[in-house]
């Protein structure tokens, strides 16, 4: 009978008036600028250090990582992180392109790679973990069941809404960290090249397929895949608030799985079944920039397909269990 | 004549291993106003959710105009309105924002509409601050202008009197009455047995998740033969006089059947007794003929109330 566009609409106009999107615009207006003059410190000190050539730079911070594999107090992962990381500035080193050349473009490539695995998450949550409960908490779920819509239809205008603004916040985090990153560091940077493409195999890298590609293009690389890692993490996000009554609820149990999957990473696991686990997945952009997984036998393909099996049982659980449940209260 | 638009046929309803509503069965027609009585806990908000597909029976169906309420929500709701319990709305968005919310989710629901069910409830005044700034009461009136917006041939209205002040219940009363008059099914539940009386023309008393009885309030009033009460003296020589007359059934313990008001202010020198209407001017002349001094004859309809605690022999309301 009714159209699901309405239904969409109206799911925005709840987004937007309850203000959470502005909350997700004010954390980021407050974060970015903290980081950025981290950021801006931390160039600051080395450029004095190395009178501003980053080849001096580069060279030291090689030769420091080499002397560290000879003690015996670096564990051997360590070990093997810091000979792949060498072999990556000294391929840098050897193109004579700076890795961290100082403008907005690189800095939002940097912090968008930093918040891929937890801080876009948490942005999301604001809104995918709310969705349903949200409902739920304040008992407005009844009026809108009782509507003659089908339950799946208002289930999939919540999901594809979304949806809808899980790209919006990806999309406000490079807008936001380029402008104000770019007040400080220049806006420019666009066409700088990046390498990508390292086969890291055991502890070698494996240079033949490495190619250079411009900025821009490494950073939509880039968002495409914290894309795809969002809208995994908000679809788990909207299945657990399908199933939690209380929103406060609902968050603590994401939040609860999200820092579990930065532990579980740290500890670069022995125990290799931990790699089904959608938590230590979500570092896709590391399989661009060459950084090892976390754990043997990852690769980006493993990763896409875990979190696309998790994404789809979240949606067939979300669907099937909103369209039963009885509303009880 | 009377045209069904709401029919329940053997509902029930398990939730865990224990059955919450048993073989509910009843109809509401066209123009009436159906009372849904009994004391909190007997399963009266749970058959409402299953009246508007909130919860699905375990078996039994639930029929508006013949479309299947569980299985074809898109045509049996578009008949229904609905405020389940308290009317919840979105309190961060304005009064005029959530009846288009709602409009948007029915086909046919223009601005004009919204604009005539504000005037129905008289809202107007406030329709564009944020709910959260309203009270109670207009709370209550945004949530039935809210159901009135699909231009429901059914309002399903779940304890509507509720935190409303006696000004507002009476002005309910008149607004259903109303609505009642303009063809409209209206479907009401209260645990408050005079709210129905005055209100409802049919009733059906639920109790611990069956139907007790359904019927009309006088006709299930009627059922039930009036009590009397005689002020006279002496009292024992016109008690005996009363238990000796036929059809004169005389109440041991006025306590069960009649109200605490009542007994409160009835004399010591007084007994009640259950009798027909009709033979009380002969118990009378034979008690005057007998030379008792009659002070007083007290015919009391029974509540509502007292049906129910008949009904459900002291089962506890409020």
């Amino acid at each position: 009978m009714s159209n699901i566009l309405p239904l969409i609409q109206n799911e925005c106009i709840k987004i937007i008036k309850k203000k959470r999107f502005y909350v997700v615009l004010l954390v980021l207006l407050v974060l970015v600028p903290i980081f950025t003059y981290a950021q801006m410190r931390s160039s600051e000190l080395s450029r004095d250090k190395f009178n501003g050539d980053w080849r001096l730079e580069l060279q030291q911070q090689i030769t420091d990582n080499q002397n560290s594999l000879g003690s015996d107090r670096i564990p051997e992962e360590w070990k093997k992180y810091r000979l792949i990381f060498v072999q990556q500035l000294q391929y840098y080193l050897d193109h004579n392109v700076n890795p961290k050349e100082p403008n907005g473009v690189t800095f939002t490539r940097e912090f968008m790679d930093n918040s891929i695995n937890l801080f876009i998450p948490l942005l999301i949550m604001a809104i995918a973990s709310d969705i349903v409960s949200g409902e739920r908490t304040t008992g407005t779920i009844k009026m809108l069941l009782t509507r003659p819509v089908k339950r799946w239809k208002v289930l999939l205008s919540k999901m594809i809404t979304m949806i809808m603004f899980v790209s919006l916040i990806i999309f406000s985090t490079f807008a936001i960290s380029y402008l104000i990153s770019g007040a400080f560091f220049g806006y420019v940077g666009f066409n700088i090249p990046v390498f990508t493409g390292f086969q890291i195999s055991g502890s070698n890298v494996d240079m033949s397929a490495v190619h250079a590609v411009p900025q821009w293009e490494y950073l939509l690389m880039q968002c495409g895949l914290i894309w795809f890692v969002a809208v995994t993490v908000a679809l788990l996000a909207f299945m657990v608030s399908v199933l939690v009554k209380s929103t406060a609820a609902s968050i603590v149990v994401m939040m609860a799985a999200l820092i579990a999957g930065t532990i579980l990473t740290n500890m670069a696991s022995a125990w290799t079944s931990a790699k089904y686990l959608f938590m230590v997945n979500l570092q896709l952009t590391n399989y661009l920039a060459g950084t090892p997984a976390p754990i043997e036998g990852m690769n980006l393909n493993f990763s896409l397909i875990v979190l696309g099996i998790w994404a789809l049982v979240s949606v067939v659980v979300s669907f099937t269990v909103f369209t039963k449940r009885d509303i009880l209260n | 004549m009377d045209n069904i638009v709401l029919s329940v046929e053997h509902v029930h309803k398990k939730i865990g291993k224990k059955m919450i509503i048993k073989d509910v069965t009843f109809d509401v027609r066209e123009g009436e106003i159906f009372g849904f009585l009994g004391p909190n806990g007997a399963g009266k908000t749970t058959t409402i959710r299953m009246l508007v597909d909130l919860i699905k029976p375990s078996s039994g169906t639930i029929k508006v105009y013949g479309y299947d309420v569980n299985r074809d929500q898109e045509n049996a709701l578009q008949y229904v309105g609905s405020i389940v319990e308290n009317p919840e709305v979105y309190t961060y968005l304005t009064g005029w924002e959530n009846l288009e919310h709602f409009a948007r989710m029915q086909s046919g629901v223009e601005e004009a509409r919204i604009q005539e069910v504000v005037d129905i409830v008289r809202l107007d005044q406030r329709i564009h601050d944020k709910v959260r700034t309203y009270s109670l009461g207009m709370r209550q009136r945004l949530g039935i202008a809210q159901a009135l917006l699909g231009r429901p041939k059914l309002l399903i209205l779940d304890e509507p009197t509720n935190g409303l002040d006696p000004k507002g219940i009476k002005e309910l009363r008149l607004f259903i009455r109303k609505l009642a008059e303009e063809g409209l099914a209206v479907l009401v539940s209260s645990h408050l047995l005079s709210e129905i009386q005055l209100l409802c023309d049919r009733v059906a008393i639920i109790s611990q998740g069956s139907i007790l009885a359904v019927g009309e309030v006088n006709e299930l009033v009627s059922q039930n033969a009036d009590y009397v009460i005689w002020e006279m003296e002496p009292l024992s020589e016109g008690e005996i006089i009363l238990s000796q007359f036929e059809g004169v059934h005389l109440v041991e313990s006025a306590e069960s059947v009649l109200d605490d008001s009542l007994i409160a202010g009835m004399s010591v020198n007084s007994v009640v007794t259950q009798n027909e209407e009709g033979i009380i001017p002969a118990i009378l002349l034979r008690l005057v003929k007998a030379g008792i001094a009659v002070k007083g004859v007290n015919k009391i309809n029974p509540t509502l109330e007292q049906l129910f605690l008949q009904m459900t022999e002291g089962e506890n309301i409020e």
